[in-house]
């Protein structure tokens, strides 16, 4: 019975646990291939989350968009590139030790000052979706084109930037390209491409003909 | 939900936003001729704003969008000198990015997309728009540095300022989500900035709230500039393309002050106590470090980064003294480091050329024999960074001062005066090379024959003087927005 009632909990903390060291994992792997797909696992432990806090909508963006799109993309990458793995991970092994002392003592103290206590519980918040009694992707999309509009705006504008700024860092005007111009393909003129000359015929001897084949 | 009237009131922001989209597009399809025009239509909308900000003043305090914009005197101050330093910015740097050839659309487009991130952040209600804001500054600004884009140097410092910026990114969002949490527990959940002003009231985790109030400052520490977060600075600074530097350390500057007021004193006011006292430890740090630090560049820029250090440790003397006349005197102080960082990068955008850059600080010898005017207004600037009567930026110095004495910080207004007289050395050591040293070959010569560009300088640098007769009326202007 009480299984049954805490398993919401006993799901929350797997899918934590899973998330942290597949998190671990993706900074620790010496394999870059292998490092993204942990990351993938992590976006997925995440999005498992979600679907336990009901947010069934962002759950399924997070796989699709991230997990699906931008993670494979990712992968692609990584592939591509020619990383020397070793070179890169030469001073992680060095400084792992205090990293690890510092990443410890900070969680330590942040348990010992805030507590566990704390930290289990209850928020007082009620759901909004069943508040309204609409679904959670019904509520999403009414709170981000109502209440939340401007950060939304915002976001877009964000997005906007990044795009300019892409192209503005990337854009690059090369005057070596070789490009076709269609109209100018359509508009030659075989009279000014193929030119006929009249020449007197050689009277000289055979070698400087066959020195010179297209004179 | 929205209505016609959320949309008056940020009335500023929509144009500027809408008239930088239509030069975007005018860009694009311009004639290569017609391009200079762009550099004049986007300080004409920089103009505009400004009078519609002034123009359009409301009575006290106003919100949009159900509280997450907020308009107030505040807001419009800083939205006041971020405009005109980025108006400024646009006149001085246009030789320099003609000489370069980075004079394209984007750098408008991008600059005037920053400045809609400042005034997002200084007008933010809640910590959604605040951490947006800051993001669509932080975006502009990585492209900015960067855009000079084939010389190793601009790429080098846009990757840390990417890297590092995006880390005190995180800290800023961590903090915020477990003050979100602390809210959520025993009462609703709120973003709102003056909702979690009262958190600490009825939360059954008040040390959650106060580890995110650490991890927040973390991230205000940085966007100013406060040692030990400042390891980003004279790197950006010396890397960033020089009108891009005089806008990160004016523009910037100022939204980084409305960060920190709107995240600390509206919406962590409960927690002054607390808060106050980091804010003076940080303040000390980024005196001594600033000020210690800028002594033995040899680099303009890199001594104006660790002037920057310091300067931003003087604005948190004020706001660590914790009630409105302390608020107050960091704003005047934000205006004032704004208007003296412009004026001293404009002297040195006038002396740039094709090929030279001006940034060394020998580059400045004998430059009162070869232009005289312009070491005359660079001697304006520089004095008034040193804090010397009676220039503008003495009288900011008194005013952060006087606030730490009665916010009873006695100590640190000590160690503020202390440090400012370590810092009269490496301001007054470039007035000695201008005036006293002999020309060097390849040195700088005379300034930009840029119309426009002397006469705003010189008003600009003029200004500090003026100010610093007449600063009664911008610092009651400061005061009344506080109510001090």
């Amino acid at each position: 019975m009480t299984v049954v009632q805490n398993l919401p909990l006993i799901c929350f903390y797997a899918f934590a646990a899973v998330m942290l060291l597949s998190a671990l994992a993706v900074i620790t792997l010496k394999n870059t291939v292998h490092a993204v797909l942990a990351l993938v696992l992590t976006f997925f432990s995440a999005a498992c989350m979600w679907l336990l806090a009901e947010a069934e909508f962002l759950a399924l963006a997070l796989i699709v968009v991230y997990v699906g799109a931008v993670m494979v993309l990712f992968l692609f990458v990584v592939m591509m590139l020619d990383i020397d793995v070793e070179k890169l991970r030469e001073g992680f092994v060095k400084f792992l030790p205090v990293g690890l002392i510092v990443a410890v003592v900070m969680l330590v103290e942040m348990l010992g000052v805030i507590g566990v206590h704390a930290m289990q519980l209850r928020t007082g918040s009620v759901d909004p979706a069943a508040a309204v009694g609409m679904s959670n992707t019904e509520w999403l999309g009414f709170a981000l084109y109502t209440r939340y509009l401007l950060p939304f705006e915002i976001a877009a504008l964000i997005l906007t930037v990044g795009v300019i700024a892409a192209v503005a860092l990337t854009l690059r005007e090369r005057r070596d390209a070789r490009y076709e111009n269609a109209s100018r393909q359509v508009k030659a003129d075989p009279r000014k491409r193929l030119r006929m000359v009249k020449m007197p015929p050689a009277h000289g001897d055979e070698s400087t003909a066959q020195e010179e084949p297209h004179a | 939900m929205p209505t016609l009237n959320d949309v008056l009131i940020m009335l500023p922001e929509l144009y500027v936003v809408t008239a930088t989209c239509f030069l975007f597009m005018l860009d694009a399809f311009m004639k290569p001729a017609q391009r200079p025009l762009l550099h004049w239509l986007a300080i004409g909308v920089l103009l505009v704003a400004i009078f519609m900000v002034v123009a359009g003043q409301p009575e006290g305090t106003v919100t949009a969008f159900g509280g997450m914009f907020v308009r107030d005197q505040v807001a419009e101050i800083i939205k006041v000198f971020a405009l005109a330093t980025t108006a400024m910015v646009f006149v001085y740097g246009r030789p320099y990015l003609i000489d370069r050839g980075l004079r394209g659309g984007e750098f408008y487009t991008l600059m005037l997309f920053a400045v809609v991130g400042i005034m997002l952040v200084v007008s933010a209600g809640n910590l959604l728009t605040l951490y947006l804001g800051l993001e669509l500054l932080a975006l502009s600004s990585y492209a900015l540095v960067a855009l000079n884009r084939d010389q190793k140097l601009p790429a080098e410092a846009a990757i840390k300022f990417f890297v590092l910026s995006a880390l005190a990114s995180g800290m800023l969002l961590y903090g915020m989500s477990m003050v979100y949490g602390a809210s959520g527990m025993g009462g609703e959940a709120t973003l709102g900035l003056a909702q979690l002003n009262q958190v600490l009231g009825y939360t059954t985790a008040p040390k959650l709230l106060q580890f995110g109030m650490i991890f927040m400052i973390v991230g205000v520490a940085f966007e100013l500039g406060i040692a030990p977060f400042h390891m980003w600075l004279p790197d950006v600074y010396h890397g960033a393309p020089s009108p891009v530097t005089t806008f990160i350390s004016a523009g910037s500057k100022l939204a980084a002050f409305g960060l920190a007021y709107r995240l600390l004193a509206t919406g962590m006011g409960d927690l002054g106590e607390q808060w106050r006292l980091i804010l003076a430890v940080l303040a000390t740090a980024s005196l001594v470090i600033g000020n210690l630090v800028a002594i033995v560049q040899t680099n303009f820029k890199r001594m104006m980064a660790y002037s920057t250090i310091s300067h931003m440790g003087y604005l948190l003397l004020g706001l660590s003294a914790g009630n409105p006349e302390g608020y107050a005197a960091a704003m005047f102080y934000a205006i004032c480091y704004a208007l003296m960082a412009v004026a001293a990068f404009g002297v040195m955008l006038a002396l740039s050329r094709a090929g030279f850059e001006c940034e060394e600080i020998s580059d400045f010898k004998g430059l009162n024999q070869k232009a005289p005017w312009m070491a005359f207004l660079m001697l304006l600037a520089m004095f008034s960074l040193a804090g010397v009567p009676p220039l503008f930026g003495f009288w900011a110095k008194v005013m952060v001062l006087e606030a730490a004495i009665h916010g009873g910080m006695l100590w640190l207004a000590i160690v503020g005066i202390v440090t400012a007289f370590i810092g009269l050395y490496y301001y007054l050591y470039v007035i000695k090379v201008m005036y006293f040293d002999q020309p060097e070959e390849g040195g700088a010569v005379a300034a930009k024959p840029d119309r426009s560009l002397r006469v705003v300088l010189s008003a600009n640098a003029l200004s500090l003087l003026v100010l610093g007769v007449w600063w009664g009326p911008l610092l009651g202007w400061c005061k009344r927005a506080f109510g001090a």
